[in-house]
């Protein structure tokens, strides 16, 4: 590792560019978001951020993105240990798929998905589809329509009128960030350890709880909390899928771009700035995690 | 490293082609005029744009090239008070161009530069439901009944859906009518709403209580009249639209009048969409000529006709004559006249705390 | 224990697919089945909208047919056709001409930035790592709310930001001599900048610098600088050393996050949409998606979404392959170490 380094050359000019560019793109920007909140007197500032229906948006974002970003815990933990660990048919294709929702304006990622779930979409209608086919696949048997009409609307996942579609296309924008940070990891695990717990006579749970995941837990964390960043400022693809009802259904972003509308520009500022404040807590969070893990696994 | 620079020419030659390409298609320019616009009136503007072109370079041999931006009526105000370099604007309704006119863009008196009013065709708000009207909706107060779902826009962004608010709000409180196709109910209701003073339809209990209810009953609340109508018509979501008139007709046309039926309410509201010519724009621009003849020419027969085909009510009496099947008479009453104008309708029910904002507030 | 003997341990201790168990069995299934609702599901119906009406529709949406002028058309068909295939070109062709912007500054930012972060060691070096790390997770929101603060109407730069006029750099044209002492031209100029092409570019440079900076940054990190000071010990000059060495050894990363970059690029959505004031001839490839959704032409949208979504492929395809580069130059240069 490269310690504090005179030999090499370019520190002020790269520094310095670093800084200027920086400085040119995020930080001149979100000081404008400063200076305007600081022109709100404290009272309206409280008085925007305790109105219901804010406060609601701010529950609901942070809601379905913590929701979004445990599903993805979990699944792309599973995701990313099948990936490296269990060789299967496809799954280079699968690997490659990871990055899509990266690569996938979050605009078709909204348009689609909301047509997924539609009442006559493949999910949506899901039920419609499956006994309809059932039905085709027995008349060709000789067993004309065997199911009444509406037999699988069990089956049926239309979105309409939840906010679960919310939480699907968080789901769908995050995923990659929890595989991505976890696969790095999976592939340089030596085996080894694992096998010399499952001598000592530890079982499968046992030794992913007590030996696999504890040494995942920093990458997986990251993961998790990028998402997680991922989720609450997501928009795009969000409003195409949610119903946007005041109090209900609306994400913060959205009452961001509602107040700007309505020409209430300190208000959405004020709202912008909250968001802005969570953003940088959580990255400054995943970053110490990553700068901790490094020096742990130096320490080993 | 001679795979690398193969690759990474390739890519760099890309870019910069697609780049140089990029440049070459943008140099073509001539006069450009910016429209900035409502939601529903993208299908209408692309018509009439090309109809103003060929005829302008007829009359001038100028040609001209129109730019077109839509978005919810409130939304496009806000952008043009913020720099967007409208050079006229043609919004849903006169409180938006109130805005801009309030910012300083727009010289006052601008309702006055034009003929009627600055709207060059009207419309109101109606109804679309499902083929065989299942749920059986025939009037405002049937949207109000349990199990029957609304589509409607947000008030806050949208023109339609303020119109819808006011509709609902004025039928239930009993505004008084007029037949506004006569010049003598046009006249009564400018001399009624004249003649008022004070607006007890404000302090209307009832038309609180069918407001609030009606939000029940609204389980997608877009931010665009059309993405409203996509909602209902392309997702299938809820039992009734409520929208621009002609908004439902385009909807109606383009997805097949054996899905949808339009239902005109007893009564509603006449909707006055208003344009103008941003001064601060043309003036720096040096485009007035043209604005100021694209807008006048949206008043004569040949755009008139264009406008009814798309199901705007024109101001020309011959052509709505030649359209009259389409446009059922209504009873309609006016902002001026039941609400004492926009200026006191926005800050009562639109504004930030007014009635819309309260029907959300979870009570407690 | 280095990288290449981890790989032969993996290899040996990998279970054979026989033996695998239920647990593993289980595991591959769950991870497909999401994967399949989540992706390939999504995929598979962009694909299947744009083709819904057959594939001369889907072509049609790209190059129209030339109308025959005796056929009566109603006005609504006449504008389908030929208008929006001009607007989804003028769409393709902003997109094209913002990432021919962006990209290379961002190429140039992710070197210098990661060459400043991982070959010295300052106080503040994790907040600096933090703070290019911001945008990817500041919604796209917050970067249209910004422009409006600076150069709105009323903002920071108020007046000026709405009243600056200047020169359109792509019209730069051709007006000969005759007249003028100078013979270029400017053909078009904007006024303001929130709402005009600039204001694009600015937004999606925001949105996508960290592209490249994130995929050099790990990548020098565990390079660690003992070529470099090789290189400069017999003599080297700091750039040469820069352009031989360092570039030689980050040269897949780099190229890869330039792709991932132009693919952002293309794609960014939200911070474009806010300034872009919804102007036709301003619209990226994903905001007209957005219009002619709105138009009630499901088939063209999706048709147009294609695109982003076979670029979005083609940059996974590369990346496989980069990756596929990267990892026998790292397996390499590990076995040489030894």
């Amino acid at each position: 590792m490269a310690r504090a380094n005179r030999v090499i050359p370019g520190l002020p000019l790269t520094l310095g560019y670093t800084l200027f560019y920086l400085s040119l793109f995020v930080l001149l920007p979100l000081a404008g978001l400063v200076i305007k909140t600081t022109q709100l007197s404290p009272r309206e500032f409280y008085a925007t951020l305790a109105d219901p229906v804010v406060v609601a948006a701010f529950q609901l974002t942070f809601g379905a993105s913590a929701l979004a970003a445990a599903i993805n815990g979990v699944f792309g933990l599973t995701v990313a240990w099948v990936l490296v660990r269990e060789p299967f048919f496809g799954r280079r294709i699968f690997d490659a798929l990871i990055d899509f929702p990266f690569a996938l304006p979050t605009a078709v990622a909204g348009i689609t998905f909301s047509n997924l779930y539609l009442a006559d979409g493949w999910i949506g209608g899901f039920g419609e589809h499956a006994s309809a086919f059932l039905n085709r696949l027995a008349g060709q048997l000789g067993h004309p329509n065997p199911l009444p009409e509406g037999a699988l609307s069990w089956l049926d996942f239309p979105y309409s009128n939840t906010n679960v579609g919310i939480v699907i296309v968080l789901v769908f924008v995050g995923l990659p960030f929890v595989v991505r940070s976890l696969q790095p990891v999976l592939q340089d695990w030596d085996p080894e350890y694992e096998q010399a717990a499952y001598s000592l006579g530890a079982g499968g749970a046992t030794t992913f709880r007590r030996v696999i995941f504890p040494a995942l837990f920093p990458a997986w964390l990251s993961g998790v909390a990028l998402s997680f960043a991922r989720a609450i400022g997501e928009y795009g693809s969000v409003i195409f899928i949610a119903s946007n009802i005041p109090g209900k259904s609306q994400i913060v972003p959205l009452q961001i771009v509602i107040k700007l509308d309505e020409f209430e520009p300190a208000q959405a500022t004020a709202i912008g700035v909250v968001l802005l404040f969570f953003s940088l807590l959580i990255l400054l969070a995943i970053n110490g995690i990553e700068y901790w893990s490094r020096h742990r696994s130096q320490a080993v | 490293m001679r795979r690398f620079a193969i690759f990474a020419l390739v890519f760099a030659v890309g870019v910069s082609l697609a780049g140089g390409w990029a440049m070459r298609a943008r140099s073509a320019q001539n006069v450009t005029i910016l429209n900035v616009s409502y939601d529903p009136t993208r299908e209408l503007y692309d018509a009439i744009d090309d109809a103003f072109t060929s005829d302008y370079l007829k009359k001038t041999g100028t040609t001209v090239t129109i730019q077109q931006s839509h978005a919810g009526s409130g939304k496009q105000a806000t952008a043009v008070v913020n720099g967007l370099q409208a050079d006229v604007v043609t919004l849903g309704l006169a409180w938006d161009v109130d805005a801009i006119e309030k910012a300083g863009l727009i010289a006052s008196g601008w309702q006055d530069k034009f003929a009627d009013n600055a709207a060059p065709y009207t419309s109101t708000v109606a109804f679309l439901v499902r083929k065989g009207n299942p749920k059986n909706i025939r009037d405002w107060k049937d949207l109000l009944r349990p199990g029957v779902q609304v589509i409607v826009a947000n008030p806050k962004a949208s023109g339609a859906a303020r119109w819808a608010f006011l509709g609902l709000w004025g039928a239930v409180a009993g505004a008084k009518t007029y037949d506004l196709s006569t010049a003598q109910g046009l006249a009564a209701s400018i001399a009624d709403g004249k003649a008022a003073k004070d607006f007890p339809i404000y302090k209307n209990a009832d038309a609180l209580a069918a407001v609030s209810e009606f939000y029940k009953h609204v389980p997608v609340l877009d931010t665009g009249g059309r993405g409203a109508t996509v909602t209902f018509a392309q997702k299938g979501i809820g039992d009734v639209l409520v929208n621009w008139e002609n908004e439902l007709y385009l909807a109606s046309d383009e997805f097949g009048k054996d899905k949808f039926e339009i239902v005109h309410p007893s009564v509603s509201v006449l909707a006055e969409p208003p344009v103008a010519v941003v001064d601060s724009v043309v003036d720096k621009r040096g485009t007035r000529a043209v604005a100021t003849a694209y807008l006048n020419f949206l008043y004569t027969p040949e755009a008139q006709d264009i406008i009814a085909q798309y199901h705007y009510r024109p101001r020309d009496v011959a052509i709505y004559k030649k359209y009259a099947a389409d446009f059922p008479p209504l009873k309609l009453f006016t902002v001026d006249q039941a609400f004492g104008g926009w200026p006191r309708a926005q800050k009562a029910f639109f504004a930030d705390g007014g009635v819309f904002d309260q029907i959300y507030r979870p009570t407690n | 224990m280095s990288r290449a003997a981890t790989l032969q341990i993996r290899a040996a201790a990998a279970p054979p697919k026989a033996k695998r168990s239920a647990v593993g069995r289980l595991l591959v299934a769950a991870a497909v089945i999401f994967l399949t609702l989540f992706i390939v599901l999504p995929i598979a119906n962009v694909f299947t909208q744009a083709l819904s009406n057959g594939f001369a529709a889907y072509w049609q949406v790209f190059f129209p047919p030339a109308t025959d002028p005796a056929a009566h058309l109603t006005l609504f068909e006449k504008h389908q056709l030929a208008d929006q295939a001009a607007h989804t070109w003028s769409a393709i062709r902003m997109s094209c001409g913002i990432a021919a912007v962006v990209v290379p500054l961002n190429i140039v930012f992710g070197l210098v930035a990661a060459w400043a972060v991982t070959k010295f060691r300052f106080r503040g070096r994790v907040l600096l790592v933090t703070l290019i790390d911001l945008p990817f997770s500041i919604s796209p929101v917050i970067a249209g709310l910004v422009f409006v603060l600076w150069f709105g109407r009323g903002g920071i730069f108020g007046d000026w930001g709405t009243r600056i006029t200047w020169p359109d750099p792509a019209s730069l044209s051709w007006q000969g001599f005759s007249g003028h002492w100078w013979p270029f031209t400017f053909a078009n100029s904007y006024t303001g900048i929130i709402f005009t092409p600039l204001a694009m570019v600015i937004a999606t440079a925001f949105v996508t610098f960290p592209f490249v900076a994130r995929a050099l940054i790990p990548l020098m990190d565990s390079q660690g600088s003992d070529e470099e000071l090789a290189a400069l010990s017999l003599g080297a000059s700091g750039w040469r050393t820069f352009r031989t060495v360092t570039l030689a050894n980050i040269r897949w990363a780099l190229l890869y996050g330039a792709i991932l970059c132009t693919a952002r690029a293309f794609g960014e959505f939200g911070a474009v949409s806010v300034v872009s004031g919804h102007i036709d001839s301003n619209d990226t490839i994903p905001l007209r998606v957005e219009k002619l959704w709105d138009g009630y032409n499901m088939q063209a949208a999706f048709s147009v979404a294609t695109l982003l979504a076979l670029l979005a492929v083609a940059t996974l395809i590369i990346k496989a392959a980069v990756e596929f580069k990267t990892g026998h130059d790292e397996a390499a240069a590990s076995a040489a170490k030894e």
